[in-house]
């Protein structure tokens, strides 16, 4: 079973040379630490900046650089600046390669919920409706169950969603996925340490094992 | 040149009366207007609309209107740092209605752009698309969205000449470009007000012909909401 770190350094594998790629909150902004060195790519915050840096020392501290988590950050050498307005132009014009961010659930046809819980506080979807709505390729970083054990890969979402048909791979704590366009989690690889039986109790949705599962390779 | 110069915030806001529609700039605590929040907070008008991606925190920013309820309705794309707002809207005392982040920049510069709505694909197949119309164009579902537009915007930029040229700073910048062209009357606070002719015309990000009043702010607090550090 993979920790937050394992599941972000399990995401930056995807990561390839040359992309532009917009990180989410949590455990996705984590996937920027286990980036190869010898790859160049870009991040994009969509607050507006390509090139997020590392978090700065107490002396770079700077309130006028932000990322969209609104954590205080720097800027890479090259990058750019430039508007809300002109960030979601280049979101929504499929220019940045790849989205990686959590979801609360994703459904076998790729839906995704992850911005509202009903009863509770809502606090808005921020970009995420532009970004699912819009990226080439989304991965998702997620837990495969709740605290209770109930599964969050399902059928049908439960919660209000936040997209449709987007999501295109899973990376959770418990296995690598990828959703078929014509619907299912076909599973590709184990978390270390963890059965494809394990995987089978903890997905709800249509799972599809095909030939032996390989356990994941850091 | 046309000389926009105002003496202070509360110069500038002197005619913002109750129940009206504001664009504040901003992206979290980075890039609001201090001064002039500050300046309607002492004026201490009520039943304000305003749309500002996010709505400060308890004690800084949009945040101190809420807290002396001066704000009727929010229209954000995300309010999660804020518990009096939380008390308000579970209250039924705020109305808010949250838009997707990229929606609401859209509909911000088609309003300043003379773009009375537009087509987008955020939200198709969610709650945000209920009421509606959705088209298909080239195999693939899109909203339709309309143009906001403010009686007044209030922007905040790093440098600004009397004209009413804006330069910002870092992302900072956020949302103030297009909230500076969907006001009918746009008031912009700078961080140093330089005389005309100062500014590269090269590097002018918004052009003064959107801003109707300009002024040196004071006393910038800029808080961080996030301080992160590297280890």
């Amino acid at each position: 079973m993979l920790d937050k770190t394992g599941i972000a350094k399990r995401i930056a594998k995807e990561v390839k040379d040359g992309m532009y790629i917009n990180l989410g909150i949590g455990i996705p902004t984590l996937v920027a630490n286990y980036i190869p060195t010898s790859l160049n790519v870009v991040l994009q915050s969509e607050n507006g900046l390509l090139g997020i840096g590392p978090f700065p020392t107490e002396q770079e501290v700077d309130p006028d650089l932000i990322n969209a988590g609104k954590q205080t950050i720097t800027m890479m050498p090259g990058s750019a600046l430039f508007s809300s307005a002109e960030s979601f132009a280049m979101i929504r014009g499929g220019h940045v390669d790849l989205t990686i961010l959590g979801a609360m659930e994703v459904s076998e046809n790729g839906d995704i919920a992850n911005w509202k819980v009903p009863g509770k506080m809502v606090k808005g979807m921020g970009g995420a409706m532009d970004l699912v709505a819009s990226a080439k390729h989304i991965i998702v970083a997620m837990q495969h169950c709740s605290k209770e054990g109930a599964s969050k890969l399902l059928r049908q979402c439960t919660l209000p969603i936040t997209g449709i048909r987007c999501v295109k791979k899973i990376v959770s704590d418990l296995a690598v996925l990828d959703v078929l366009p014509e619907g299912g989690f076909k599973l590709l690889e184990r978390a270390p340490g963890v059965t494809v039986t394990e995987i089978q109790q903890a997905t709800a949705g249509k799972l599809i094992i095909e030939g032996e599962i390989p356990e994941m390779v850091f | 040149m046309i000389n926009k110069v105002v003496f202070g915030a509360e110069e500038a806001v002197r005619d913002i009366g109750d129940n009206a529609v504001l664009m504040l700039g901003g992206f979290g605590l980075c890039g609001i207007p201090e001064n002039c929040i500050h300046a309607l907070l002492k004026k201490g008008i009520k039943g304000l609309t305003c749309i500002s991606n996010n709505a400060g925190v308890d004690d800084f920013g949009i945040g101190l209107l809420l807290k002396t309820r001066q704000v009727k309705k929010m229209i954000s794309s995300y309010v999660g740092e804020n518990a009096e707002f939380e008390r308000q809207l579970l209250s039924g005392e705020l109305e808010v209605e949250l838009i997707p982040q990229g929606t609401l920049a859209e509909r911000i510069r088609a309003g300043g752009a003379g773009i009375p709505a537009f087509f987008t694909p955020a939200g198709v197949g969610t709650e945000v698309a209920t009421g509606k119309e959705v088209r298909e164009f080239h195999g693939k579902k899109y909203l339709l969205e309309a143009w906001l537009r403010a009686d007044f915007s209030i922007v905040k930029a790093w440098k600004g000449d009397t004209t009413g040229n804006l330069v910002y700073r870092g992302t900072a910048r956020n949302f103030n470009p297009m909230m500076a062209t969907a006001g009918k009357i746009t008031i912009a606070e700078v961080e140093e007000l330089v005389p005309v002719g100062e500014l590269d015309p090269n590097y002018i990000h918004t052009p003064g012909i959107y801003v109707q009043r300009i002024f040196q702010g004071k006393n910038y607090e800029k808080r961080i909401e996030q301080r992160t550090l590297s280890k």
